[in-house]
């Protein structure tokens, strides 16, 4: 791949060019690597030019950004406090920094003692290294003066100061490169690095036996160092590193930040809830209004319904016979004028029809329903096909709203303030076996539940990943969900959506706490570092959103089209409508709702929004409208949510959550009727 | 001096850190930078005992259940 358009200054005054030398030898791996926050991605976005490689790791939702530089081979890892494996982003940024050649470490200047902490585990790794001090302008600004040449040599490793949002000292990264070399190792490692059975195993992986990490341990059938081993090393690490910065930093303590303002502020519940109540009101304007009404509308409809799956649909009918309706809808969605078109053959058998069809299909306002009377069309292209509703669902539907919602939380996350949110929400999860983290993939929830429940993941125990996906799948409505919801519930009045309020809450306390009291085991308590507030970065948010997105779609496509199918199938045969009767007995007497709003239901189990959409027409009283809302919110997620969710958490988990969303929805639902209606 | 729990700390006090959990939270808080004998200024108690410390430029949240498990003393 090329490398132009980068520019490279030369290198300080050696003869060698060590860049041109390996074009014999093997291409040699450089990673960047680094806590989070410290602006790899800024080295590697210039190292890279614009020719990125970006895959998910295996069995992860973490991304993994490779490039060719010059004879290098580039890799930008996720940000990590260290390389071991307490999560998914340390695994991946281990294995690759325990196959690379040279690690370039970058290195926030302002938060030195933690920074080089992971500096430190990485010399005693045994990698060849260079440092890059970044936010160098900053420390300035803060009058803190760091001694890199000393730094340098108490590392033993080339250290450069570098300002990468300025686009300061990139001119230094050939230099790093090639200097990289292997440090100065914590004499009491080595030590136990040179007992048996160690000694024999590469440096890298024998430190993190040694530090017990059980991949490697496996990979060489060697026992783990004991907790005291680990203790011992961490502990001797961490005194070396505060030396180190008690050498290397002095500050001069001036005070007074004022974006750290608005970080204490939404950390305190008192201020917190009014910074978080303006924040949810402005991601609502933004994805509510903006995105799920607006965009979606014209992406599901006109690109998806009107041009893709007309077309598509028209297509087949060519070749198999159909029925089709065309309504002509006007601005208050009222049905103006309707007529049906029955091609017994095909399309063309009947070319005075055809035309006919043709002319009144193009009016301003049509819909069309194409039905094909033969299974196999109707199985890849009805109302449920597997081809027709998968890319409409997908790309049409819920791409824009998955992009919505993964760009406002990059901003919130950018911008420091998601870390403040789940401090200021700790205890009020802890009380249900969660801690702060799992705001994350509640919050996102309420855009895609099947999105959340893959993001359940950064949640730190098994324990932790059931409650939350538990909680996802019976009481968060998704928003396409909500949105028909919304509608129901301002015609029925503030005492509906009050009832639902509490009905919902009171599902969630019960769920929760009862999960957190009978699941074994413990919760993981939160430990975080709170980033500096800052204005976020357009380029860091849209690279976020881009590489979440994609890795969404990747994950989450697959599984859409087997449901897709399994619904097509259930469809065609008919047992989806023998579903309805043998549901009408209990919708009519114990819900006390008329029997079509079993059909609600049934399609709920398809696609959330197509349940509740069919409660518009029904005629119902308010009472009824929050009975029949508070079912479908408890009643089983879409197909595409159930079966991330079996691959999350397994065959067993995930039947046992889904076969309980239809109990505790008809029964909490029956209970509201009995009481209300 | 004397030792309490991290959840008994006070907002703006200067403290101590005595004696960390064992295991791999142990790892965890050495790795973020919280270690045995680092002097920390406890930034905010909220109410319901989540704790955040300030060392030095870093802030750090420890949630209540860890907070009772790490002691300080004060000066």
């Amino acid at each position: 791949m090329k490398s132009e358009g980068i520019t490279v200054s030369p290198t300080s005054g050696d003869d060698i060019s060590p860049l041109n030398q390996s074009q014999s030898s093997v291409r040699q791996t450089v990673v960047l690597a680094g806590n989070p926050n410290v602006g790899k991605s800024l080295f590697f976005n210039h190292l890279s030019g614009m020719y990125v490689d970006v895959s998910n790791f295996p069995g992860t939702t973490v991304s993994l950004s490779k490039a060719n530089y010059k004879n290098y081979e580039i890799i930008d890892t996720p940000g990590v406090y260290g390389v071991s494996s307490f999560n998914d982003e340390e695994k991946v940024a281990r294995d690759v920094i325990v196959d690379s050649d040279i690690v370039l470490n970058v290195v926030n200047s302002l938060h030195l003692e933690r920074d080089i902490f992971m500096t430190m585990q990485l010399l005693d790794m045994g990698k060849k290294v260079s440092v890059l001090l970044n936010f160098a302008d900053e420390v300035r600004k803060q009058k803190i003066k760091i001694d890199s040449v000393k730094l340098s040599e108490l590392l033993g490793v080339p250290v450069y100061e570098t300002s990468a949002v300025d686009k300061k000292g990139f001119e230094f990264l050939d230099d790093a490169i090639q200097k990289a070399r292997i440090g100065h190792t914590t004499k009491e490692i080595d030590k136990l690095l040179a007992r048996e059975p160690y000694c024999s195993l590469p440096r890298s992986e024998a430190l993190l036996i040694l530090e017990g990490d059980e991949f490697y341990a496996n990979k060489y059938n060697k026992p783990n160092g004991t907790a005291d081993d680990r203790e011992m090393i961490y502990v001797e690490r961490r005194n070396r590193v505060n030396q180190i910065c008690a050498e290397v930093e002095f500050e001069d303590t001036s005070k007074g930040k004022f974006l750290n303002l608005l970080g204490r502020l939404s950390i305190n519940p008192l201020t917190g809830i009014p910074v978080l109540i303006i924040m949810l009101y402005i991601m609502y304007l933004f994805i509510g209004d903006v995105i799920s009404q607006r965009v979606v509308d014209f992406t599901e409809n006109t690109i998806g319904k009107n041009l893709f799956e007309y077309n598509l649909k028209k297509y087949v009918a060519e070749f198999t016979p159909s029925t089709i309706s065309v309504q002509i809808v006007d601005e208050n969605e009222e049905v103006t004028q309707q007529q049906e078109f029955n091609f017994p053959v095909n399309l063309n058998s009947d070319n005075n029809l055809k035309n006919e069809f043709l002319e009144f299909s193009s009016k301003p306002g049509a819909v069309t329903d194409f039905n094909f009377p033969n299974a196999l069309p109707r199985l890849f292209f009805g109302e449920f096909g597997v081809v027709s509703m998968t890319v409409t669902y997908l790309l049409f539907l819920l791409l824009p709203l998955v992009i919505g919602f993964y760009l406002a939380m990059a901003v919130l996350e950018d911008s420091g303030y998601l870390p403040r949110l789940a401090t200021m929400m700790d205890r009020s999860l802890t009380r249900i076996g969660l801690n702060g983290r799992a705001v994350i993939p509640i919050l996102l929830g309420f855009g895609c539940v099947t999105m959340a429940t893959i993001t359940t993941r950064i949640l730190g125990t098994d324990r932790e990943r059931t409650i939350a996906t538990s909680i996802l799948q019976f009481v968060i409505p998704c928003s396409a969900q909500l949105a028909v919801i919304a509608v129901l519930i301002s015609g029925a009045g503030v005492a509906s959506l009050l009832i639902y309020i509490f009905v919902i809450f009171s599902v969630l306390l019960l769920i929760s706490t009862t999960l957190n009291r009978f699941l074994p085991g413990q919760s993981s308590p939160l430990l975080i570092d709170l980033p500096i507030m800052r204005l976020p970065r357009a380029g860091n948010v849209f690279k976020k959103t881009y590489f979440r997105t994609i890795g969404f779609m990747k994950e989450a496509a697959l599984w859409f089209l087997v449901g897709a199918l399994f619904v097509g199938v259930l469809e065609v045969t008919g047992l989806l409508y023998s579903f309805q009767d043998l549901l009408a007995p209990v919708t009519t007497n114990w819900l006390k709702l008329p029997k079509e709003a079993a059909n609600a239901f049934v399609m709920g189990v398809v696609r959330r929004d197509f349940g509740a959409a069919g409660l518009f027409s029904l005629n119902l009283s308010a009472m009824q409208i929050t009975v029949a809302i508070i079912t479908i919110t408890l009643f089983v997620p879409c197909i595409a949510s159930f079966m991330v969710m079996l691959k999350e958490r397994g065959l067993k988990e995930g039947l046992i959550i889904w076969a309980s969303t239809w109990i505790f929805a008809f029964v909490i639902g029956g209970i509201v009727a009995q009481i209300i209606v | 001096m004397e030792t309490r729990t991290l959840d008994q700390v006070k907002k703006g006090n200067y403290i101590t850190i005595m004696q960390l959990p064992s295991g791999n939270i142990k790892v965890q808080l050495i790795r973020i930078g919280i270690s045995v004998g680092d002097k920390v200024f406890c930034l905010e108690r909220l109410p319901g005992g989540t704790i955040v410390i300030q060392k030095n430029r870093q802030e750090i949240a420890i949630g209540y259940d860890l907070a009772r498990q790490i002691t300080f003393s004060a000066h």
